[in-house]
């Protein structure tokens, strides 16, 4: 076994603290020693986007880091979004619209997206595309997703006026 | 037959779980005690193994076990074969070499499984695979299909003494006879392009050996739980109810999930029992693209004969098809290409051929479209070759040929992958053409707007095709529903889901049935605690097969219902109203039983059940259909080109299909615009490659391209046409691989129409700029 | 696809830095913002004995003016940051045009200036355009410092002048001289993909609109950065015209450009892709100069 680091992390707003190999990837570290399963792993090379999160304030794919990383600073996973019970607006949107079918991809797009949304809150269907492109969705073909995004925008800026 | 639920476009009752990371996949699940387990992999496609020697992984901190193909002792052994072949064929010949779980002796791909290694840590367990010492003695690896056939360079299976694995040979009406009256014939070599079904989740398998229980439990990617319990519980010598398959929620399926008897099933199952331990193991994309099965890959030399007019009179098509290393899953894929060639053209005479090869590549099992799109995709090819050389507009030669709804229900001659002759069921082929073809503003297009572009110099072009999806077939699925205490409904199926919304449209189904909100319709699949008879997801069969099922028990439900409220409120059943969860008599809304509560008096604990009724308001449903239901649909698609650099921008992508009665049209269009996405991939960005060596140089996402949102045209345009199939009793066919399957010939056919003025002729399925621009070059030097 | 173990160093300063990749030598490897490194980690095609991550050195991120009017970048530096500092737009709108073509936001978020320009990547756009904008590298090892030109850095594919125990700290934009025009033009198989052929123009004219300085590089064509003596030889004292823009391209494809044929696109395909756009972003840079760039 090799030297473990103490990594303390806040995530969701909540501190962790836990002892791990450098080598462990921020995905793995967020899933498997905080349980917080909502964050997907789909490729661990940077493309598919499943894993990312939102570090410092701007969205990261979590497989190309390193926990030994994130000591120190904030994160915010899907889980700081909404419950099933009560859902974030884009969360909401996703539903209604049908962005969704397998549900693989959502968490690292809902990432993408309300990052993006909190930045550009009117955007156009052409940004919104641009915004996702470093997301990929095998089920849905996008356009239900781009649908979703301009649903919410409309409606969260609809609730800040 | 839109009722109050059924036919609504209402979203999807599982998505608050996906959409906030609370719904369990794979990898999510933990159990005190686990270990993980890594696969060392072959790096050579064809090699003899001389050793592995893992004695240093074990001295390694952390690991556990290792194993190789010796270690399993007689447990080691290929197969079964996952779907064998029709013996209906007159004259087929098959040869078997089902999957093996681990190589033995000799390795046939390169990413085959070596060594299993247990560890700690999937860390630790891919750190042991330094320790291993393998030693493999290279052989020549077969890799052209042409070549193969000829058992060149070099044999995959060494006892079979051919690298055949098939020859199947159909034949309906006479075609030398239609090719010696025909006024022109027209023969093309068709390549096409092999691709990933890429799911973003890999495959995982976890399990559980309770030593006290005696029982294993199992969660698994799989599209086919039952089949897999089935095969694990026989391979350990166990009762089936020892076993139990749960499917969590999927991360995509698209073909290739359907697959069992592979290294993950076979031998991790044995090793929980042996040490006493859960095991997980997750697939990484690097294995993903080496050692789980994709498809296409074949090359077709074609023939059609055609009058002066347009008119076929005969279609011949020998093609070579590549299998892989093994053939587990039959024939399925090249039947499907035999049956979809020609399916809504009026062919009189047709003659295909089908050889199949061993290679030393990854195993081809079906991906969304599964032998479909090559069909459509070779037929499509010879039409447009035909309007060229008779001069004819594409669209008309098609008009011409389709078959009128008065011809169906059609028997096809040809035998399908479900065993039996193909049969057109029902459809209106012409009138998806036609739809299509004024929602493309057809005419217009070819005469005012593409001549106006041409005009400014744009490249702007068309492809508009046909196509057929053979959908729903046998053997059956079945299905309980039960209505609980809590007057709700819980249905059972055994197919698993990866996506395609079936907790919804289930529950639609039901809830129209017994007058209940979707909501209270709680839809488990994939359990075979909860229900274990069925076959899997595979072939556009969930909503149809499965859904014909639960609607089969819901009406017996339903009728039980009745016959119990007339009972307890004395009237006769034509006189009960049911709806809102509850049964009241006709005018008396105040005489009202609520479901819960007949459930309950259904299933009394003292008292007297009369001979012949079944208690509890529940019941269970099967439907086995006799042959497949055909969806059928027409795509156009624009293209423009910059023709200084072959980058391509699709304009416009229309598509009108036919799917028989829709369930849910949110889902429907869901369903359509994802198969629509991966035909573009499969067209334009997709593409595995192998070398002469037989190396997969396409294993990652860096190089095999997935297409992303800026790739996708601005809009998918569907247009839907109903004829219902009257093989079941809501009249659904499948639609879950309708976008895929015309896609790539539209594409083709679209970028020869961009590049008019070089008379391309595009005889393969995947393009990129790259290959536009060499086809170009070929032409300019020709012209 | 999971890492290596590897010994790991969080130095907070660049003189701790400096100290670790001394110690470490042959083993050690700088870790900037990862987005290269870390996918080779996880396919476990570089396997280092040791990482030293500058990610806690504050002190390496700045984007500052320098004292004749350009700019110096700390290599720690975020493409976002780049991508959106309104300087940078000023000075040099070159650079947040290039950065929308590079990957996806989310990699721009955590990838760096100087860790993309290190990394070499014939294919990697900073690196080209470093050359093209005649970029200064501040070069630090420990107790020494040096610096070379963009042209100099790189050698050859993923390779550079750098020695192991030696990071790059600083790369200096020199300011552009009044009418200057520059123009980026690429073609890549998706976007956000790397570029099958792409071609970076910096023009400067004098007052009668003649071509006074031109530094064009060919990217993702070659071995590294080619930076155009062609462009030169053709266009010094010209004024734009499409001749001889054409002429250029001629001679940048057929002489200059060494493309490979892989998977994505054979060497002619890409070579004709040179044709292009030198072309296209020769007009675009002359065309922006003379509007005052
Ligand atoms: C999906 C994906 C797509 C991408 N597409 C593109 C693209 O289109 N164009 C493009 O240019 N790039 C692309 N990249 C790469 C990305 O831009 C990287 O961020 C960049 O190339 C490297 O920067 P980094 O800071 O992440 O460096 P790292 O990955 O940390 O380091 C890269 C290499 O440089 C060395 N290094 C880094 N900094 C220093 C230093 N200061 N001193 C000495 N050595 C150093 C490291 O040791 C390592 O060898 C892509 C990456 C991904 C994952
Ligand atoms: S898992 Fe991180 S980008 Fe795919
Ligand atoms: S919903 Fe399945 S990958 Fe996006």
């Amino acid at each position: 076994m090799s030297k473990l680091h103490h990594v303390t992390v806040t995530v969701n707003g909540k501190q962790y603290e836990r002892d791990v190999e450098a080598r462990m990837l921020l995905s793995d570290f967020l899933r498997h020693e905080l349980g917080l399963m909502g964050t997907h792993v789909g490729c661990e090379h940077g493309i598919c986007g499943a894993c990312t999160v939102i570090f410092d304030g701007e969205p990261v794919r979590s497989c190309l880091m390193f926990a030994v990383q994130a000591n120190g600073h904030d994160i915010r996973t899907v889980e700081s979004l909404g419950t099933p019970e009560k859902m974030h607006p884009l969360q909401e949107a996703f539903h209604e619209k049908h962005a969704l079918q397998c549900g693989f991809c959502t968490p690292g797009f809902l990432m993408t997206l309300v990052s993006f949304l909190e930045k550009h809150p009117n955007p156009t269907e052409e940004e919104i595309r641009e915004a996702i492109d470093g997301n990929i969705c095998r089920c849905t073909g996008y356009e239900s997703i781009i649908e979703a995004a301009k649903l919410a925008s409309e409606r969260m800026s609809a609730r800040e006026n | 037959m839109t009722g109050k639920v059924f036919g609504q476009p209402i979203p999807r009752l599982e998505d608050q779980f996906l959409l906030t990371g609370t719904a369990k996949f794979i990898d999510d699940i933990e159990i005190p005690g686990m270990v993980h387990a890594a696969f060392l992999r072959s790096d050579y496609a064809h090699a003899r193994i001389k050793k592995i020697d893992y004695s240093a992984a074990l001295k390694r901190p952390g690991v556990i076990a290792v194993y190789t193909a010796e270690d399993f002792g007689d447990y080691w052994r290929p197969g079964p074969l996952q779907v064998p072949p029709p013996t209906a064929i007159k004259g087929s010949q098959f040869n078997a070499r089902p999957l093996v779980p681990i190589a033995k002796d000799k390795v046939r791909f390169s990413g085959e499984p070596l060594a299993v290694v247990i560890a700690e840590s999937r860390y630790i367990a891919e750190d042991a695979f330094d320790d291993i010492i393998v030693d493999l003695e290279p052989l020549p690896a077969v890799v052209d299909l042409e070549e193969a056939w000829e058992n060149k360079p070099a044999l995959v299976h060494d006892d079979l003494g051919t690298n055949m694995a098939a020859l199947v040979k159909q034949e309906r009406g006479n075609y030398e006879e239609a090719r010696a009256k025909a006024d022109v014939v027209i023969s093309r070599k068709i390549l096409v392009n092999r691709n990933a079904a890429a799911a973003m989740e890999n495959r995982g398998f976890v399990v559980n050996w309770d030593e006290r229980e005696q029982e294993m439990t199992v969660w698994a990617t799989t599209q086919a739980p039952i089949p897999l319990r089935n095969t694990i519980a026989a391979r350990l010598g166990l009762f089936e109810n020892q076993v139990r398959v749960i499917t969590p929620f999927i991360g995509g399926g698209f073909g290739p999930k359907i697959m069992t008897s592979q290294a993950d099933d076979v031998l991790l199952p044995w090793i929980a029992m042996k040490l006493k331990r859960p095991i997980k193991w997750i697939e990484d994309r690097r294995e993903n693209f080496l050692a789980t099965t994709s498809e296409r890959d074949q090359v077709h030399y074609a023939e059609i004969a055609l009058t002066k007019d347009g008119v076929i009179l005969g279609v011949k098509d020998v093609f070579y098809h590549n299998t892989g290393a093994y053939d587990p899953y039959g024939m399925t894929v090249p039947l499907n290409t035999q049956t979809h060639t020609i399916s809504n053209y009026r062919v009189p005479s047709f003659y295909t051929e089908i050889r199949m090869v061993f290679t030393n590549q990854m195993v081809v099992t079906p991906v969304r479209g599964a032998g479909r799109p090559e069909g459509v995709f070779v037929m499509e090819r010879l039409m447009d070759a035909a309007a060229r050389e008779l001069n004819m507009d594409p669209a008309e030669i098609r008009l011409k040929n389709l078959l009128e709804p008065n011809e169906l229900p059609l028997r096809t001659g040809i035998i399908g992958q479900d065993f039996v002759e193909g049969v057109l069921d029902s459809g209106n082929y012409k009138a998806n053409l036609q739809k299509l073809m004024e929602m493309v503003e057809y005419e217009k297009f070819r005469k005012e707007i593409q001549p106006a572009l041409r005009a400014q110099g744009k490249h702007v072009g068309m492809g508009i095709v046909c196509f057929t999806e053979g959908t729903a077939v046998g053997p059956y699925e079945g299905a309980r529903v039960t209505i609980g205490g809590n007057g709700k409904v819980s249905v059972a199926t055994g197919i698993s889901t990866q996506g395609q919304g079936h907790f919804t449209v289930f529950a639609q189904i039901v809830a129209e049935q017994l007058g209940v909100k979707a909501e209270d319709v709680n839809v488990v699949t994939g359990d075979t605690a909860h229900f274990h008879w069925g076959a899997g997801t595979f072939a556009s069969r969930g909503a149809a097969v499965a859904g014909t099922a639960i609607y089969n028990a819901a009406v017996k439900v339903r009728e039980k219902i009745f016959a119990t409220a007339s009972k307890w409120l004395e009237v006769p059943p034509e006189q009960i109203e049911l709806g809102d969860g509850k049964v009241w008599v006709k005018g008396k809304p105040e005489q009202f039983i609520t479901l819960g509560d007949l459930a309950f008096r259904a299933n009394p604990t003292r008292g007297v059940i009369e001979p012949g009724v079944e208690p509890g308001l529940e019941a269970t449903g099967y439907y086995g259909p006799p042959y497949g239901a055909t969806g059928a649909g027409a795509v156009a698609m624009i293209v423009e080109i910059d023709p200084e650099t072959m980058e391509l921008k699709i304009k416009r992508f229309v598509i009108v299909h036919d799917c028989g009665t829709v369930i849910n049209p949110l889902l429907l269009e869901g369903q359509v615009e994802g198969g629509v996405s991966m035909g573009i991939g499969n067209a334009f960005y997709e593409k595995m490659v192998y070398d002469e060596n037989g190396q997969l140089l396409t294993a990652s996402f860096m190089d095999y391209l997935m297409p992303q949102a800026t790739d996708m045209p601005p809009k998918i345009e569907i247009g839907h046409l109903t004829t219902t199939s009257p093989l079941n009793p809501l009249g659904i066919k499948g639609v879950g691989e309708a976008g895929a399957i015309p896609t790539p010939s539209a594409f083709v056919q679209a970028v020869e129409d961009a590049l008019f003025e070089y008379q391309l002729e595009i005889p393969e399925s995947n393009l990129s700029p790259s290959k536009i621009f060499e086809y170009v070059q070929k032409a300019s030097k020709k012209g | 696809m999971k890492p290596v173990n590897f010994d790991y160093y969080a130095p907070t300063s660049v003189d701790e830095a400096l100290d670790n990749l001394a110690e470490l030598g042959y083993n050690g490897k700088v870790l900037a913002g990862g987005q290269s490194l870390i996918p080779t980690l996880n396919f476990r095609m570089a396997r280092p004995a040791a990482l030293v991550d500058l990610n806690n050195i504050p002190e390496l991120a700045y984007i500052k003016p320098t004292s004749d009017g350009g700019l110096a970048i700390g290599t720690m530096t975020r493409d976002s940051k780049v991508e959106y500092n309104p300087e940078v737009a000023k000075r040099f709108p070159l650079l947040p045009e290039v950065m929308k073509f590079i990957a996806h936001p989310q990699i721009r978020n955590r990838g760096t200036f100087g860790g993309a320009i290190a990394h070499a990547d014939p294919a990697g756009q900073l690196p080209a355009v470093s050359v093209a904008m005649n970029a200064t590298m501040r070069l630090r090892r420990k107790g020494q410092e040096r610096t070379v030109t963009a042209d100099e850095f790189i050698i050859g594919p993923f390779m550079t002048v750098l020695e192991p125990d030696e990071m790059l700290a600083e790369v200096i934009l020199p300011p552009n001289p009044p009418r200057t025009g520059s123009s980026y033009k690429q073609v890549s198989r998706q976007k956000g993909g790397y570029a099958q052929a792409a071609v970076i123009s910096v023009v400067t004219l004098d007052d009668r609109n003649r071509c006074k300085d031109v530094r064009m590089v060919l990217m993702s064509v070659g071995e590294r950065p080619i930076l155009s003596q062609k462009a030169r030889e053709i266009l010094m004292g010209q004024e734009a015209s499409n001749e001889a823009f054409r002429a250029v391209a001629e001679a940048a494809a057929t002489q200059e450009a060494d493309p490979a044929t892989d998977l994505h696109a054979t060497a002619d395909y890409r070579r004709s892709l040179v044709r292009v756009l030198v072309v296209r972003s020769l007009t675009e840079a002359f065309d922006r100069a003379k509007r005052g760039g």
